[in-house]
């Protein structure tokens, strides 16, 4: 799994981006649902583990035709709740991922890739509700759930 | 009419970190000021102790996902003084190509995504690239240069991995700077096209005298070495910080706030970096800050934007003069010798600069560890120029005001995460 490079040399059919922080707990749901896609050694399809910080996150659109991203959000929702948003279909709420510290994030980059057509042919994102994103390692039990059913619906997609 | 209000932002936007601004007018004066961090402090200081000397690098980087490299370069530095290690020639030069990467990165997404949609009057970013698309997108693209750069000889663009006390773990090949190097070219011009773009923005009518404290080395423009400077008589070796440097707490905010002891406030990041190194800078930097209008110094916080801008020209011909002088060095480290020892390091932050100072044991295990990030040292500043700004644009309604308050705080480009994490803003008008 890369870590965040910006290598536009490479185009595969479908590009994989977990997003988050494996120190801060729940935060690390989109890294580990990246990871675990990442073990299955898909053909044409890469997997990129990346902290969310949007600018950077909007170079790697282009790189595929299917992007599809996985964060953690934090909704008020019952922990491991899963989100989806087809970005062809409808804007993503811009306080949905907020809980990442960067002041451009996921929802801006995807909204910001809109105003500017940069956009993908199709771009997928899930959410997985969390619930402590305190400083530590290891996702809580709805999460890790959810994590698993993430990867299911995933595979479907490509 | 005299006014008593409090204007209140309960979320400032466009800003690293979670705090929060109040402001309370009583009488057409400003009776209170607190720019609040309320995010839980992170004890990295504490993580540190028990750790191996060379643990510092990569666990101090985790305290900033936008300036890593600016904790790694205060790490290292410091280890280095207290190991009485040297490192020099290529790999010196690394250490700069990197951190310029960062400041690349860290100052352009600042200037057209942040900063510039408060000057252009839209919300953010997004808004703006509806009606500033090829403004926006060369700020991306010159971006993802200062990303490259990171990611060339970091290992990755985020945390890098590859910085260690002493060198790095491993050099990159001279050709993997070459496909960088047209694109290098083009970022020079383009943050010379960025210079003019912000000076052509309106700017309030407001300066203060500050104390701009900065590094300054002999004959560079500053990084991670050089005596700790101000303009106003400090002349120090990053040594003594702790003489003429203190943190106080305050009750309302969990960073502590820093003070010269004998003068309090103080200022750090780009305008005191320029004010005090106009000098060290190149011709081409020099040259787009005089036709932006700027002279040697500038007192005009919300004038920071342009000078962010001036340093991304500064950074993309420094990148550049490294790449073309590169060789690949035989060893990416000099070795290290643990000893007991104490050890402090400074760098140059894209906000300001960042103290570092360890206490080692025999095997070079950290006893104990003190970081001062830069927006933690400028917080009684950013109090302060809304304490003056506030009282002089009283006409303006609530929401102009509160607009230009939040402008004001990113002035600073805070990183609030580095300082403990969301901005609130709450103006009260008696």
């Amino acid at each position: 799994m890369d870590g965040g490079e910006s290598d536009s040399g490479k185009r595969s059919l479908a590009l994989i981006i977990g997003v988050g922080n494996e120190y801060r707990c729940d935060d690390g749901a989109g890294v580990e649902v990246a990871r675990r896609i990442d073990k299955l050694n898909l053909l044409q399809v890469r997997v990129l583990a990346h902290s969310g910080e949007g600018a950077s996150l909007l170079e790697h659109f282009h790189e595929a035709d299917l992007v599809i991203i996985i964060d953690a959000a934090q909704s008020q929702c019952s922990p491991g709740t899963v989100h989806f948003f087809d970005a062809d279909n409808s804007p993503i709420p811009s306080d949905f991922f907020n809980y990442s510290t960067h002041a451009f994030s996921v929802a801006e980059a995807v909204e910001l890739a809109r105003a500017l057509n940069k956009l993908p042919t199709r771009l997928l994102v899930y959410g997985i509700e969390g619930t402590d994103f305190s400083a530590g390692i290891g996702l809580t039990k709805a999460v890790q759930n959810s994590v698993d059913a993430v990867v299911g619906r995933i595979m479907n997609d490509l | 009419m005299k006014e008593n209000r409090t204007i209140k932002v309960d979320y400032l936007a466009r800003v690293e970190g979670e705090g929060s601004l109040y402001v309370k007018i009583k009488d057409d004066k400003v009776e209170d000021v607190k720019f609040k961090i309320f995010e839980p402090p992170r004890f990295f200081e504490a993580f540190l102790r028990g750790r191996e000397y060379k643990e510092a690098p990569d666990i101090t980087a985790r305290i900033c996902g936008i300036c890593p490299i600016a904790y790694q370069m205060g790490a290292v530095t410091a280890m280095e003084n207290a190991l009485d290690m040297r490192v020099n020639g290529q790999l010196r030069a690394l250490r700069r190509l990197i951190y310029c990467g960062e400041w690349i990165e860290s100052h352009v997404l600042h200037v057209y995504m942040l900063h510039a949609p408060d000057f252009l009057g839209y919300e953010d970013a997004i808004q703006m690239a509806k009606d500033y698309p090829d403004a926006v997108q060369r700020g991306l693209r010159l971006k993802k240069v200062g990303n490259d750069l990171m990611t060339i000889v970091g290992g990755r663009e985020i945390h890098p991995i590859n910085v260690r006390v002493g060198g790095f773990y491993k050099a990159p090949d001279k050709a993997k700077f070459k496909a960088l190097t047209e694109e290098l070219k083009w970022a020079r011009e383009a943050a010379v096209e960025t210079v003019k773009f912000v000076s052509t923005l309106n700017f309030p009518d407001f300066e203060r005298d500050y104390e701009f404290v900065a590094l300054r080395h002999p004959n560079e423009y500053p990084l991670f070495e050089g005596r700790l400077v101000s303009n106003k008589g400090l002349d120090i070796e990053i040594k003594d910080y702790e003489q003429h440097f203190a943190e106080e707490h305050a009750k309302y905010t969990n960073a502590l706030h820093s003070v010269l002891k004998d003068r309090g406030a103080y200022f750090v990041g780009p305008l005191a970096r320029y004010s005090l190194n106009y000098d060290r800078l190149t011709p081409l930097a020099q040259q787009a800050a005089k036709e932006a209008g700027l002279g040697k110094t500038c007192n005009n916080p919300f004038k920071s934007i342009i000078v962010r801008s001036v340093e991304v020209v500064w950074a993309c011909e420094e990148a550049l003069r490294i790449i073309n002088e590169y060789e690949k060095p035989d060893k990416p480290y000099v070795e290290a010798n643990p000893r007991a020892a104490v050890g402090c390091g400074c760098s140059e932050a894209p906000r300001g600069i960042c103290y570092h100072r360890y206490r080692l044991d025999d095997n070079g295990i950290i006893l104990d560890a003190k970081i001062v990030p830069p927006t933690s040292q400028n917080q009684k500043t950013i109090e302060g120029d809304l304490a003056e700004f506030v009282p002089k644009h009283l006409e303006l309604s609530d929401e102009k005001l509160t607009w230009q308050c939040e402008q004001a705080v990113r002035n600073y480009d805070p990183c609030i995460s580095c300082a403990t994490h969301f901005l609130k803003l709450e103006i009260k008008r008696e």
